[in-house]
């Protein structure tokens, strides 16, 4: 027996060894394992996490509550600034609060839209996808036509309509984004099951005996993860821009919440004199964003099998 | 020997935009048990269509069946297999006829391992769970010569090379014992050494397991060394049905006259091959007349007027030409010397 053992392992190499083995400690090193071998993905990877922990235990890492004012020490620079102070590292905005602060909560507005808003538009936008692309004929074309109508309209544009009407909140922004985001999965999931219908291995499930269902769920699906998913971050990221975009233009969440976009609105105001009441939320958002798009490269490499291996 | 399939004038066309072609013009063909019946014929003759056509794989629109019978014998009970069921045929597809694809690259799911691919049918048919199945297909992979199955089951098709992933296909194929196995050009993808590795496996699979196999190939020398059969296949109809050793010895219809002699012959010393002038007819036409006749060395006025008949011309020796085409052949070489 255990020279079959070790037979096997001479012929097949290690990683397919490894591969075999389950179990979440056994998973969590091979992730590991394959993040340490691309550093870019581990940047991104960390990056995402620290957002998230801001915006999980906001109230814990926040110096001061962030809805807080205080007109006497309103405007205080950053903490290197000749006359900053230490108490307030990014600064205070025209009402005292602390930049800082407002950073740290205002990581929840961004990351639950974006995750919700995915949520929406990816779970919608493939099932839709799916019947599209599998069912074709007449139902395909009718689905096409709506997907490419909205997707004619400038988005922003858009999106700024739809906001106004609804009126500020934060789960309207939530069904904004998810909604309005549908066409761009449908399309992508569409392309891929059309390619996919071509593809051999449908017509082998099919020649084993699969039902249609288990061709779906068990054959197609998997295929789509790789790219339902690489998407999925790139959508959030571009998410939590279009979110900021909003809230500048004061149609996101209401301003007595603490949001990027909202602190870019007020910052507007006192650009050229006080720029850091603007640039430190607007860093907060570039920094969220490279993260997002890092790990979803990653994500792209990783859930391919083709890929995984690929990079030494 | 009792008979497994028997199919009857079978014709497909297909509905496309430029015109409706006339894919299958009346196949017929019978499969016994246990035997392997090779068919051969050009690109685009109709071979993989018939085949697709048993398992109602064909894409529908465009393809139609527009008559026809499949019969095939199952558990002493006779099934048209092209009008049963959605469900009915699934029952049927992968338990009862395995297919063995040409592309084992493409027609092997890239994202899935290769042990859940193999344990698909073994679920869906044989009512295993997933531990049993597992062990099954270990005995599978092994039993189509891939070492170290016990691992290999968790790696992806890419990792194969061409002859394992073949061999996988296979694995695949026979995972519920079939009692038919169709192979499409299995061998055509591969090199020659892996062809002759896969053909040996098919016949040691067949010895072991008593399945009939259908192999589609264009390699006559394939055929000779595998089949007991051959069936010629001309723009979607069938032109010579005969034993191997009678088709090679006793060729009666021109094309596959003309087939043999495009062969090169070991041996034989600086003779320039032949080949068959002329190009397959335009299917979009319906044939009213011999589709070979244009290219046919001994045709007459007959030949473009009326479709040739079946004829029988030996035990089991079957051609679609005209009755006198031997007297035809025989003044034709005549004339030659």
């Amino acid at each position: 027996m255990d020279d079959k053992k070790a037979n096997n392992k001479n012929v097949t190499g290690l990683m397919i060894d490894e591969e075999k083995k389950k179990g979440l400690f056994y998973f969590l090193y091979y992730v590991g394992r394959l993040l340490w071998k691309d550093k870019t993905g581990l940047v991104g990877l960390l990056i995402f996490l620290s957002v998230i922990i801001s915006a999980v235990f906001s109230p814990y890492l926040a110096p001061y509550d962030p809805l807080k004012q205080n007109l006497k020490i309103s405007k205080t620079p950053p903490a290197w600034y000749k006359n900053g102070s230490i108490h307030h590292i990014f600064g205070t905005d025209d009402l005292g609060r602390d930049i800082f602060s407002r950073i740290i909560y205002g990581s929840r507005v961004s990351l639950t839209v974006g995750f919700f808003g995915v949520l929406i538009a990816s779970s919608l936008g493939m099932i839709i996808g799916l019947v599209s692309g599998y069912v074709g004929g007449k139902l395909d074309s009718v689905i096409m036509g709506v997907v490419n109508l909205i997707l004619a309209l400038p988005y922003l544009v858009f999106v700024v309509f739809i906001a106004a009407i609804l009126g500020r909140s934060l789960l309207n922004v939530i069904l904004i984004f998810g909604f309005t985001d549908i066409p761009i999965f449908v399309r992508v999931t569409r392309g891929e099951v059309m390619k996919m219908r071509e593809e051999g291995f449908i017509e082998a499930a099919q020649s084993v005996g699969a039902t249609t269902s288990r061709i779906l769920f068990k054959h197609i699906i998997p295929n789509l993860i790789g790219p339902i998913v690489t998407l999925a971050t790139f959508e959030m990221s571009a998410m939590i821009f279009y979110e900021s975009g909003l809230g500048f233009l004061g149609l996101s969440v209401p301003p007595s919440v603490p949001s990027w976009g909202n602190m870019l609105s007020v910052g507007r105001q006192y650009l050229t004199i006080y720029p850091w009441i603007a640039a430190y939320p607007g860093l907060a958002i570039v920094y969220t964003g490279l993260g997002i798009n890092l790990l979803g490269d990653w994500l792209r490499d990783v859930l391919d099998p083709r890929l995984r291996r690929a990079k030494k | 020997m009792g008979k497994l399939l028997t199919v009857r004038d079978l014709v497909i066309k297909f509905y496309t935009f430029d015109g409706v072609i006339h894919a299958i013009n009346g196949m017929f063909f019978d499969l016994n048990e246990g035997e392997t019946l090779a068919i051969v014929g050009e690109s685009g003759s109709g071979k993989s269509v018939t085949m697709k056509s048993l398992l109602q794989l064909l894409p529908s629109p465009p393809a139609k069946i527009e008559s026809g019978n499949a019969y095939f014998y199952r558990n002493g009970e006779k099934v048209d297999l092209l009008y049963l069921s959605e469900s009915e045929i699934n029952k049927i597809r992968g338990k009862d006829i395995g297919f063995v694809f040409q592309d084992a690259l493409s027609a092997l799911n890239p994202v899935l391992s290769i042990g859940r691919q193999i344990t698909e049918s073994l679920e869906t048919h044989m009512e295993l769970d997933k531990k049993e199945a597992m062990e099954r297909a270990i005995e599978l992979l092994e039993s189509v010569g891939i070492t170290g199955a016990r691992q290999r089951l968790y790696a992806y098709p890419h990792q194969f090379s061409g002859g394992m992933r073949q061999r996988a296909m296979i694995a695949i194929a026979i995972a519920c014992s079939p009692k038919i196995v169709i192979a499409d050009e299995p061998t055509t993808a591969l090199d020659v050494t892996i062809q002759a590795q896969i053909l040996e496996l098919f016949k040691e699979i067949q010895k072991k397991m008593g399945m009939a196999i259908i192999w589609i190939t264009h390699d006559l020398g394939v055929v000779a060394r595998l089949a007991d059969r051959v069936m010629v296949m001309y723009a979607g109809q069938p032109v010579e049905v005969a034993p191997v050793e009678e088709l090679y010895e006793n060729p009666i219809h021109p094309y596959t006259i003309g087939l043999l002699e495009a062969l090169p012959k070991l041996g034989e010393k600086k003779k320039k091959l032949t080949s068959i002038e002329g190009t397959p007819p335009d299917m979009i036409e319906e044939p009213h007349f011999c589709q070979f006749a244009s290219r046919c060395k001994f045709a007459n006025e007959k030949c473009f007027k009326d479709n040739p008949p079946i004829i029988s011309v030996g035990t089991d020796h079957y051609v679609r030409c005209f009755e006198d085409i031997k007297e035809r052949i025989k003044v034709q070489k005549v004339k030659t010397v």
